[in-house]
């Protein structure tokens, strides 16, 4: 899922000063998994934002609302009756979400809520982990299922490097060596022999590279 | 009134203090004893989260706390009540009801 951590209150209220009357949306997808962007978090949000400036003596009218997705146009859609009504609206989707409902409605600011983060996992309750940097070309095949761009702090393809120290990188002790992990891993798979066929190259055209990527289905249009 | 303090939740105390309240204190079980095992460390979290909460926005984290008992202390759920209400007539008036009734002072209890 697409992670992310809330914007400190501070930020939030300057970014708001202008405006009295706005949306706070959030998403039903990825943010309520990681409970930085769903219904719950809209309400908490809210009242904390209405009661931080009524301490100041200023009113701050929020319609609060929670979409299925924010990055699909249909959920979009469903704001537009009465988005114009409002001065602003405040996303707590991921910057995909926040993005695509800046596109859709031109003529209202859309502010984020939320710092996206990154795609990971729940190790546990409160605790998410990096797994994908999305580079287009997957080789978990090869490396027996630890990605080397994510769990590499260089992501390196022939690790590991001279910094890794008894299976830690050098960048904290509190960080496995990617590498370290995926020679254990294949030596575990008994598929050592994937260490030596890792691509001499690795192609970054597929990934952030070459510009905004996109994907298109034809069988789907 | 709740089944268990579990049901609680961040924005269940924040709208307490839209609605006007100067303080907030949550009541749940003694903790290890949740008829449903953590409803009330949970509520403890969220407790805290609140307390974190209204101190980012200058209204007074002390406004909100959690207390523990079982069921069957009346007596002490009184004393708890009591030393709520006096650490908030203490601190006053939340900012929030100074700026709705645009009175700086804190109310006066008027003897009859
Ligand atoms: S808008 Fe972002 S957070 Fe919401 S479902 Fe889409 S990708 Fe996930
Ligand atoms: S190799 Fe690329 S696609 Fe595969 S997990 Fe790593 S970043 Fe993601």
């Amino acid at each position: 899922m697409i992670t992310g951590t809330p914007k400190p209150i501070e930020e939030l209220l300057e970014m708001l000063e202008p405006y009295e009357n706005i949306i706070v949306a959030g998403c039903f997808g990825c943010v309520t998994v990681c409970r930085v962007g769903g219904d719950k978090e809209v309400q908490v949000l809210s009242s904390t934002l209405r009661l931080a400036r009524e301490a100041k003596g200023k009113n701050l009218q929020i319609r609060e609302v929670c979409l299925e997705r924010q990055c699909d146009p249909e959920y979009l859609e469903l704001m537009r009756p009465y988005l114009e009504e409002y001065q602003a609206v405040l996303s707590i989707a991921c910057g995909a979400g926040i993005q695509f409902l800046a596109e859709k409605f031109s003529k209202t600011p859309i502010l984020p809520g939320i710092n996206t983060g990154f795609l990971g996992v729940t190790e546990r309750q409160g605790e998410w982990t990096e797994r994908c940097q999305g580079c287009g070309d997957c080789v978990l095949h090869l490396t027996g299922g630890i990605c080397p761009v994510t769990r590499c702090a260089k992501s390196i393809f022939h690790g590991p490097c001279g910094g890794s120290v008894e299976g830690k990188c050098e960048i904290s002790k509190d960080v496995k060596c990617g590498w370290q992990l995926i020679i254990d891993r294949l030596k575990s798979l008994d598929q050592m022999e994937n260490y030596g066929k890792i691509k001499p190259y690795k192609g970054w055209d597929s990934s952030r590279d070459g510009g905004p990527r996109r994907i298109l289905r034809e069988d789907m249009i | 009134m709740l089944p268990c303090t579990g049901r609680i939740d961040e924005s269940l105390l924040l709208k307490a203090f839209e609605n006007g309240a100067d303080g907030v204190m949550v009541v749940g079980c003694l903790e290890g004893d949740c008829h449903y095992v953590n409803g009330n460390i949970r509520a403890r979290a969220r407790v805290e989260r609140v307390y974190q909460i209204l101190e980012q926005i200058e209204i007074g984290p002390d406004r909100v706390r959690m207390y523990n008992l079982s069921a069957g202390e009346g007596a002490k759920f009184a004393a708890f009540a009591n030393e709520f209400v006096e650490i908030i007539s203490t601190i006053g008036q939340s900012p929030i009801n100074k700026a709705r009734s645009g009175n700086s002072q804190p109310v006066q209890e008027v003897e009859s």
